[in-house]
């Protein structure tokens, strides 16, 4: 099963757990996107911004030295190189054309790493629309520089100061920003979850990744991968690439979560692999919460990841069996980041580094001929001082500053 | 000291109040805020300055409907250790002061304690029903069966942006009242009620003879007194959080809770309502 049926239902994951107020706006929005799934004039604005815009398709990169060092052949999906440095665009620019298009002028949005605040304060700029992120007060810290992109953008940054700080809380904020200004504001999710219809329609606007790797693949080699890898925090990425490759049963999927940590810390963001089924959101999927339905904290490195949630269709494909899901602690997903860094010569993301560190496992576990195809999901400027602290590549004066919530490598 | 026995149901104090030609006074305070027993004395309070339906929350750590103010009564009732079998416990010592009580709730501690579990224990508990702000009917089927089976209220929530067909689906949903959610908006009080309101309520008239109670934004007693003067039943939640928030001691805190509940229950009682026949 790869879409949701009419009420937005994964098997028993994903609906509608929201305040009635905003069910107008769901419907109004249901009602937009699917127009615009038949729609040529959209398909062919939004398939022109992708191309002109955010420079797709882009590049599938035969990684032969970092392929050398895990034991299999590795392909890159390049969505680092995309306009904003990451994929989040690709569903930005969808949701501010359907913005666009249902007359309203304002967007809202919840940032974690700031990758998706970034896009949408781009595609704020780009279409004129007033624009307000929602981030947690603790990921302006660590992700200052995306902070100063966003304004530079001219988009609204607040910092929310409740609960964990963190991006969990940051979707609080917007969402209450929603239930208040809806009539001329559409929220932006960021990622595969949220109330029907934000995990499938973010997932059709981020399937283009897959879309184009399995022709790039087809076209490279004459043959699919043995095995997709992303990783996964809401699994906005993962999704992107997954479903094109849903249909091919010879083709394993793998997500990785961030363990933080390690799992048996209680300190990881590793929903599938830690937490149970329960709403958080709008959607029913996996949930890190205690006995009495609570959200507990989550805990990364990685800020794109650290988020005690997972989009539903993500539940569905664990539950069935379909990709498989595991957890990557930030000791290892750092070791991957700085392989990548010196055997290719790319900075990725530290969520990315998530994927590349899996990569690594099952590189072991299907031998030298196993062909991976790895999304490199985003680029790593925004990670520099997080990195560099972590590696102690930093001066006294210049250890000061963001992400000082970090441990150094034991 | 006797208690008066609690009304059968929430929707029987409703109905009580508009027998005496008056709206209801609904009176809400999360649960464990400022304390467990805090909480107790202060709704009981409530009920004896004349409140007619008491709403226990369930403080949640993650209130996307709520504004700062409840927001902050939740954060304190969690870090104080507010489990969900203590709202239980709140709404048992609540009930046999004889109010009726009911649970508001955000959906997911219900998912996890079980729905048939959690409607069997309201009602143990002398509990007549839950308001659920974040679970619209399409999601409720659980809900439906368990609330049917164990005798309690299902309140549901409609709002100024609700279609005339999603009015007519919830309030079939409904048992006892009908939640109006008067302004598009999260909680707080607010200095000036809502104009919207009374055009929301006359659309849900048309669909049901069930009380309708309206939510969000009422602090004193001239607001409750023009509320009352369209809708069945006034619900107060935030200004009742500020009083305790912002009380000295909680003696002064349940004291100002009070005086509040007085100013509103004459504020119900000022409208001419003919009674109902």
């Amino acid at each position: 099963m790869t879409s949701p049926d009419a009420t937005g239902r994964f098997g028993p994951y994903g609906g509608r757990y929201v305040p009635e107020a905003l069910i107008a706006a769901l419907d109004e929005l249901t009602a937009a996107y699917e127009k615009s799934t038949t729609d040529d004039d959209f398909q062919q604005e939004f398939h022109r911004l992708l191309r002109d815009y955010a420079g797709r398709p882009s590049l599938l990169y035969d990684a032969t030295r970092l392929s050398e060092e895990l034991g299999a052949r590795v392909l890159l999906k390049r969505e680092d190189l995309n306009h904003t440095g990451a994929h989040k665009i690709n569903n930005v620019l969808g949701q501010a054309l359907l913005t666009q298009r249902m007359g309203k002028t304002r967007v809202i949005a919840e940032t974690g790493a700031g990758q998706h605040g970034v896009a949408t304060a781009t595609a704020a700029a780009l279409f004129g629309l007033e624009c307000v992120v929602y981030m947690g007060e603790v990921d302006t810290h660590r992700q200052a520089l995306n902070v100063a992109r966003m304004r530079l953008l001219g988009a609204t940054v607040v910092p929310v100061t409740s609960g964990s700080r963190t991006l969990k809380d940051a979707m609080n904020e917007a969402f209450r920003d929603w239930v208040t200004n809806v009539d001329d504001t559409h929220y932006v999710i960021g990622s595969v979850g949220g109330p029907h219809p934000f995990p499938v329609m973010v997932r059709d606007f981020a399937s283009v990744i897959g879309t184009e790797a399995r022709d790039q693949c087809l076209r490279l080699l004459d043959r699919l991968p043995d095995a997709v890898i992303a990783c996964v925090g809401g699994g906005s990425n993962a999704m992107g690439i997954f479903h094109a490759f849903i249909a091919d049963e010879s083709v394993r999927l793998f997500g990785f979560e961030a363990a933080g940590e390690g799992i048996d810390t209680g300190r990881h963001a590793a929903t599938l692999t830690g937490g149970t089924p329960g709403v958080l959101h709008g959607a029913r999927s996996y949930v890190l919460q205690d006995e009495d339905g609570q959200t507990l904290e989550s805990h990364s490195i990685s800020a794109g990841l650290d988020y005690p949630g997972v989009g539903p269709e993500h539940a569905w494909l664990h539950d069935s069996g379909r990709a498989t899901y595991r957890a990557v602690t930030d000791a290892d997903a750092m070791a991957a980041f700085e392989l990548l860094c010196r055997t290719e010569g790319i900075i990725p993301a530290i969520e990315t580094a998530h994927a590349l560190a899996g990569a690594r496992q099952v590189a072991e576990e299907l031998g030298p001929d196993a062909l991976l195809l790895v999304n490199l999901s985003g680029r790593g400027d925004k990670d520099v001082a997080t990195a560099g602290r972590w590696f102690g590549l930093l001066g006294e004066a210049d250890a000061e500053g963001p992400g000082e919530n970090l441990n150094p490598p034991a | 000291m006797t208690a008066p026995a609690a009304p059968a149901s929430s929707g029987a104090a409703f109905a009580q109040a508009r027998s005496e030609g008056r709206a209801a006074l609904v009176g809400y305070l999360p649960a464990g805020f400022p304390s467990y027993d805090g909480c107790i004395e202060a709704l009981v309070a409530m009920v004896d300055a004349g409140v007619d339906v008491v709403e226990v929350g369930l403080p949640y750590s993650d209130p996307v409907i709520d504004g700062a103010t409840i927001q902050a009564a939740a954060e304190i009732a969690l870090r104080g250790g507010t489990r969900t079998a203590d709202v239980l416990r709140t709404v048992e010592a609540v009930a046999s002061a004889g109010a009726a009580v009911v649970v508001m709730t955000y959906w997911n501690p219900v998912l996890r304690y079980g729905p048939e579990r959690f409607a069997r224990d309201l009602r143990a508990a002398g509990g007549r029903g839950l308001i659920t702000p974040d679970l619209i009917p399409e999601e409720a089927g659980e809900w439906m069966a368990a609330a049917a089976s164990h005798d309690l209220d299902r309140v549901f929530l409609v709002a100024p942006s609700s279609s005339e067909q999603r009015i007519a689906r919830t309030v079939d949903a409904c048992r006892g009242w009908v939640y109006a959610a008067s302004t598009m908006g999260v909680t707080g009080a607010r200095t000036k009620t809502s104009s919207v309101a009374p055009a929301l309520v006359e659309r849900v008239r048309s669909a049901t003879a069930l009380p309708i109670g309206v939510g969000l934004g009422v602090s004193d007693g001239g607001q409750a007194a023009e509320v009352a003067a369209y809708a069945d039943g006034v619900i107060v939640g935030s200004a009742f959080v500020r009083l305790l928030l912002d009380a000295d001691t909680p003696s002064a805190g349940v004291k100002a809770v009070a005086g509040l509940s007085e100013e509103l229950a004459a504020g119900v009682r000022r409208p001419a309502r003919p009674a109902a026949g």
